[in-house]
């Protein structure tokens, strides 16, 4: 297949069409062949001081990598990327680059950054598809115990570091399957989980215990963990509590969280219901509330659920919302509508409790507020009505208590999150280090990970000289 | 693997109890508390109240009424045979502590759930009354263990098939007229408890029930499980599963608990005629 060079000259990564993708769930780019790699490297103009560097929050030798992949030598490449970077194959599919690497590409002055982002994922899906699987070298055993609760991107960077260091590590995850927010909220058609399953055996097969069905906090204690002989305690939980609009009518049957509606798709399978037994609601006419990552995996999930119309309501303008641009782009040219501007203030429902439509009030943007995004102000006596039969609620996410409430001396700021320091991850309550969603509030996964690694630093010295 | 290490038909068929190897669960499980049970990799999550736990022997005991599909799925396990995933102890336990008179009214399996927190209040000093029903002889069950674990029992069935012709409410409003009473627990069917709170509503006797929701995680993570509780939306899983029986929006509940209905329906079906 001979793709178009975008006019830019950065070399797009080959798609599956939208009006075929909308309907299924397999992956959305299908990746660079070789060739497209070395083209695509081949643009990186070697800058001696590199924006790209500075914008990356692990500090990946973009320049040097992309050098490799130029020469063609994709096994030392995918080698340079893990000494900073745990998870590329993950983060080349997810990182919001056009904020961070590719924000700061030299040649965004000249059309299109390089292509940063598909570069790391080419490496990583060639190692995982040509590579030999060979183990990194491991220190001899320290002896030491390190319990890592949560299984999301921050816990298994802390455990992959930890375990290499020549520590035990045993990950601690409530669910029945590890992965955090990339098994259970990051559907399949943009992060398969086959990907997420092998680099957690790849943990496992450098020795890391990963036990499921682990609810800290309930199953057993952090004192507990302790008292059983750990060492050093990570939490890595994220901001699992989700957030509704509290508006009247949200307990309808047909409102659902997206936390609830993206785990039943994701982590359930449910989209394969009734081949699985967990079921979804399949609505005709879908509303998704919010304009991040979240809402736009949840509409592009109704879409491919075979609805008839998917719409995203959001209060500001496209200019504020934080989704990735990728992922903006591709719900759009999948038929994913934005009503933007808009708010909702009422469910409506029927006798049977289903929801049956939704009241909304147009919005118009004011002065900047304390996130320095023009405040929405509703406009008086605009409200109209619209009709659906599901609303997917993705306007953010909050700290979960469960962990932290059974956990008194653990400290927490104003909004439940645990107080860490940012350096080591250090918490109030001596040998618990925390870091990623439970610490930052919801974020993304490159932070989570960047958390991870400077907390594996800071517990591998207190397990070597102390507090 | 969680083993199942002792298997009992209470119903021919269709009310069942699984004992099951669950070490780490039982050593920390308390009365009122649930876990969350997944028969296979397809397996739905389904949370189940405890009805027993052992710490000595390190097994948890669930009962359950056979209802759909996932349900059928765990009849259908034997000893020896596992859950590929149980998670717990989830919820608050029960608050026990000693204020006189407590009334215990159970209707179906939720007895199984009742019976370990009617044994406790008896422990903590509490005079205990119970009431228990089903729809008929068949479907009662854990008589002996009720006897045993409260002060007075009385037994109702729907049909009149065993003890007192009728409904659970009937004998409830006989024990508010016999005397005072400090404390109620009504554990059932949605209809029942919300039928027995209106009762001791009336009455002025606090009412503790436990809700069963539709869940997913069971750490209060999704938010399927919210309940209205005094006009304020609670997750039954994290802030529950026992409630205020005068504050809660049964109605909503109960519609709340059809949502999958027709699926349900559909799955339950097709894994019936997979089996003939
Ligand atoms: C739908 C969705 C899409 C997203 N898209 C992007 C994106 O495109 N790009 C991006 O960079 N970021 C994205 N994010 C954000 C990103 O996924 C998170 O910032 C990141 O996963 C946080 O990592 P974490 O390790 O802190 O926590 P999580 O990934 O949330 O993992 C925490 C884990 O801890 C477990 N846990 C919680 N409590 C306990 C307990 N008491 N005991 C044991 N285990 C427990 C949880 O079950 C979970 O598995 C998205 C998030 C969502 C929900
Ligand atoms: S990790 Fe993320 S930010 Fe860093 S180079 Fe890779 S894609 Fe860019
Ligand atoms: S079951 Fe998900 S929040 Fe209660």
């Amino acid at each position: 297949m001979s793709e178009k060079k975008e006019k830019t000259g950065r070399v797009p990564m080959p798609e599956q069409d939208p009006q075929v993708r909308r309907r299924n769930f397999q992956e959305v780019p299908t990746g660079y062949t070789p060739a497209m790699a070395q083209e695509e490297a081949a643009r990186c103009v070697q800058c001696k001081k590199p924006g790209c560097v500075e914008g990356c929050p692990v500090s990946v030798d973009i320049p040097g990598f992309i050098n490799l992949v130029n020469k063609g030598d994709f096994t030392a490449a995918i080698r340079h990327i893990w000494s900073m970077n745990a998870l590329p194959a993950v983060c080349g599919r997810v990182c919001p680059q056009e904020i961070q690497c590719e924000g700061k590409c030299i040649l965004n002055k000249k059309g299109a950054a390089v292509a940063i982002g598909n570069l790391e994922r080419f490496c990583a899906d060639y190692e995982r598809e040509h590579g030999t699987g060979a183990l990194p070298p491991k220190a001899a055993s320290t002896g030491k115990r390190i319990a890592v609760v949560g299984s999301g991107p921050s816990g298994l960077t802390v455990a992959g570091d930890l375990i290499q260091k020549g520590h035990s590590v045993t990950i601690m995850e409530a669910f029945h399957k590890p992965g955090g927010v990339l098994v259970y909220g990051i559907p399949e058609f943009r992060l398969p989980k086959a990907i997420v399953a092998q680099e957690v055996n790849f943990l496992e097969r450098l020795g890391v215990k990963v036990e499921c069905n682990a609810v800290v906090g309930r199953t057993v204690s952090l004192d507990e963990l302790f008292e059983q002989g750990y060492d050093a305690i990570y939490l890595g939980v994220g901001a699992g509590l989700p957030s509704f609009m509290n508006i009247p009518g949200e307990n309808l049957i047909g409102i659902l969280s997206a936390n609830e509606y993206l785990t039943r798709a994701n982590l359930m399978k449910a989209y394969k219901f009734p081949e699985v037994d967990t079921p979804i609601p399949l609505g005709k006419n879908v509303v998704v509330l919010g304009a991040g990552n979240v809402a736009m995996d949840s509409a592009r999930t109704a879409m491919r659920l075979g609805a008839d119309s998917v719409r995203i309501v959001y209060r500001r303008s496209r200019d504020e919302m934080p989704a990735r641009a990728a992922e903006i782009h591709h719900a759009g040219e999948e038929g994913i509508e934005f009503m933007l501007l808009t708010a909702p203030t009422r469910y409506l429902g029927d006798q049977s409790g289903r929801l049956t439509g939704m009241e909304c009030l147009k919005m118009e943007l004011g002065e900047p507020d304390a996130s320095g995004r023009r405040r929405p102000i509703p406009i008086k006596g605009s409200e109209f009505e619209i009709q659906c039969d599901l609303v997917v609620v993705a306007v953010g996410s909050g700290a979960n208590p469960l962990l932290t409430q059974s956990t008194p001396d653990l400290k927490l700021n104003k909004w439940g999150y645990i107080q860490a320091d940012l350096e080591t991850g250090k918490t109030s309550k001596r040998g618990v280090w925390a870091g990623g969603d439970i610490v930052t509030g919801a974020a993304t996964v490159i932070l989570a990970m960047g958390a991870g690694r400077a907390a594996a630093n800071s517990i591998h010295k207190y397990l070597t000289w102390g507090w | 693997m969680f083993k199942i290490v002792r298997r009992q038909e209470m119903a021919k068929g269709t009310v069942i109890l699984n004992e099951i190897e669950a070490p780490l669960i039982a050593r920390k499980a308390k009365p009122g508390q649930f876990v969350i049970l997944k028969a296979n990799e397809e397996g739905e999550r389904i949370p189940l109240t405890m009805a027993e736990s052992d710490s000595q022997k390190g097994t948890i005991t669930v009962i359950y009424m056979v209802v759909g599909k996932s349900t059928a799925l765990f009849r259908d396990l034997k000893v020896g045979d596992g859950y590929q995933d149980v998670i717990g102890p989830l919820g608050r336990p029960t608050h026990v502590e000693k204020v006189g008179h407590v009334l215990c009214v159970g209707g179906g399996t939720g007895v199984a759930v009742l019976h370990p927190i009617t044994r406790a209040m008896k422990e903590a000093g509490n005079h205990v009354t119970c009431i228990i029903g089903a729809r008929n002889k068949e479907l009662l069950i854990l008589e002996e263990q009720m006897k045993a674990a409260s002060h007075d029992l009385r037994v109702c069935t729907d049909d009149g098939s065993y003890g007192h012709h009728g409904f659970v409410t009937d004998v409830v409003k006989q024990v508010l007229a016999q005397g005072p009473v400090q404390q109620a627990v009504a554990i059932g069917p949605v209809p029942m408890m919300k039928a027995v709170t209106t009762i001791t509503k009336a009455a002025n006797v606090p009412t503790l029930v436990s809700l069963n929701p539709i869940m997913i995680d069971g750490t209060g993570m999704c938010g399927g499980c919210r309940v209205t509780v005094g006009g304020k939306t609670k997750f039954a899983c994290v802030d529950g599963p026992e409630f205020d029986g005068h504050q809660v929006n049964f109605d909503e509940l109960n519609l709340r608990l059809k949502a999958y209905c027709a699926e349900e329906k559909n799955c339950y079906e097709g894994y019936c005629r997979l089996g003939q």
